[in-house]
């Protein structure tokens, strides 16, 4: 395994006239945890899909290590399967079943929904709903979890109980990570690295490494103080 | 508790109300408001099922639609949906065909009755051809539109899973379409038992179609509205049967959301 499993050298993406990304140069290393913010529209989106392979850029390259899962904004569970078989999905090339059985145990264990195996994500809440995705995004071999703002559609304390779940899930089974968020708290409680975007065409304005352990507090001196970095450079706190 | 009495209620509200019409209807006939030779009373209509079933004709009858609109509605759904399903995938397929699926669509199936006679002759292929020909055009833009309506991550959650292109379709937009599958398949199957009727008045010599027009000729009231009334009931209990594939685990999202 490289210990860079996500590398973009001098990338752009243009749809037509219009030039989302331009030059962007990201390395990522192993395990580390990368947030990407910026003002909105202004391509994170379109950079999320470049390095989920999912599209291709106009110019430059794209190198990518390993397994890549998506986790979605909303719905990206399939409503025609229960919380388990939605699961199971990310454990299809598991074998033998009974690997795959313990496999799904566990990983309904982790996120704490074993006695809701059988439902469907329609009989699930929006943060249930979102520990399930997040639990298929984690099943299996996967290597690199690319998250497409999780939680923007949770309430606000659900979306604080859901950044403390992310952190342990993470601690327990320690992924690569990039997370696109126009919420800069989150990225700041969250990263070990924030990446600020400019306005479109993107390209990287800024990058702020946190060298403090998950989880954080969200009003820990140097979350604020990283949050306060974050909002001065997209020009919105003095 | 609860539910208990919202069963009894979808039952014995309607009885009660079918009651009362009944009523209604013996009272205006016994005060001698219409004359029987229009309008027959309870007690004749009541007659003329006895004579119906007696006769054997009424289960005949029932036998000879049933089977029309089973394999007309049959080969409409073996047909339809797999068509409607590559049209669903083919940008190019529907920018060719959608335009002419809607216009036969659009066209009356009375208005092939008179092919209907020439090609198949009288009987149960014409009857079968009417009911292909009424149902599997807007099936098939029902599985277009349904197709057409699926959110594009349920794709992408398949491919960062590898599901390959069999298995999209099976495993993803068909059971992503299900519950509107399900409402159109409710709608066709209506519109093929009404247009089975239509098809036997005229193309036909048995089933519940041919006995409206033989009790129409032979000026028999009473016999016209034993078989509206078993024209209805069927209706009601085919819709009944499709609406219990609603019930299945896999396709309650589609109504619960």
């Amino acid at each position: 395994m490289s210990d860079k499993p996500l590398r973009l050298h001098n990338v752009s993406r243009s749809f037509g006239e219009v030039a989302v990304i331009q030059g962007l140069n990201l390395e990522i290393g192993h395990g580390e945890f990368v947030a990407i913010v910026g003002p909105s529209g202004c391509g994170k989106t379109t950079l999320l899909n470049l390095l989920s392979g999912f599209d291709k850029p106009t110019a430059g390259t794209v190198e990518r290590f390993g397994q890549v899962r998506t986790v979605y904004q909303q719905g990206g569970l399939l409503p025609w399967l229960t919380a388990a078989q939605n699961i199971s999905l990310g454990l299809r090339h598991i074998m033998p079943k009974a690997k795959q059985d313990q496999q799904l145990q566990d990983l309904l264990n982790l996120i704490r929904l074993d006695g809701f195996a059988h439902h469907y994500p329609h009989q699930l809440s929006g943060g249930m709903r979102q520990r399930v995705e997040i639990a298929r995004a984690l099943a299996g071999d996967s290597d690199i979890l690319l998250m497409d703002e999780p939680f923007s559609s949770l309430d606000y304390l659900t979306r604080l109980r859901m950044r403390q779940e992310l952190a342990r899930l993470l601690a327990l089974r320690p992924r690569t990570v990039v997370f696109v968020t126009h919420d800069i708290e989150e990225a700041a409680q969250l990263a070990d690295r924030v990446v600020v975007l400019t306005e479109r065409p993107a390209h990287i304005q800024d990058t702020l490494a946190i060298e403090l352990p998950r989880p954080r507090n969200l009003t820990d001196p140097a979350v604020v103080h990283a949050t306060h970095h974050i909002l001065a450079k997209l020009g919105l706190e003095d | 508790m609860r539910e208990k009495s919202n069963t009894s209620r979808t039952f014995l509200l309607p009885l009660a109300v079918g009651v009362a019409a009944v009523t209604l209807w013996w009272l205006l006939c016994t005060s001698g408001t219409w004359s029987p030779t229009q309008f027959p009373a309870p007690r004749e209509v009541w007659a003329g099922f006895g004579e119906e079933f007696q006769q054997g004709r009424l289960l005949h009858d029932i036998g000879a639609s049933l089977f029309r609109v089973g394999t007309g509605f049959g080969l409409a759904v073996l047909l339809g949906v797999p068509l409607g399903l590559w049209l669903g995938s083919s940008a190019l397929a529907r920018l060719a065909l959608l335009p002419w699926i809607n216009f036969f669509r659009c066209l009356s199936p009375l208005a092939w009755i008179g092919f209907a006679i020439l090609w198949f002759g009288i009987g149960h292929k014409s009857a079968i051809f009417l009911i292909f020909m009424a149902t599997f055009f807007p099936l098939v833009l029902s599985v277009v539109a349904a197709v057409a309506s699926i959110p594009t991550v349920y794709f992408r959650v398949a491919h960062d899973h590898g599901f390959g292109s069999a298995e999209m379709l099976w495993r993803v937009t068909l059971p992503a379409i299900m519950p509107q599958l399900i409402t159109a398949l409710r709608v066709v199957a209506g519109v093929a038992w009404v247009v089975v009727v239509a098809a036997e008045m005229t193309g036909a010599q048995e089933g519940l179609g041919y006995a409206v027009w033989d009790a129409r000729n032979g000026l028999r009231p009473d016999l016209l509205a034993v078989e509206m009334i078993v024209i209805g009931s069927i209706g009601v209990a085919l819709d009944w049967l499709l609406v219990q594939l609603t019930k299945i685990r896999s396709v309650r999202w589609g109504y619960e959301r």
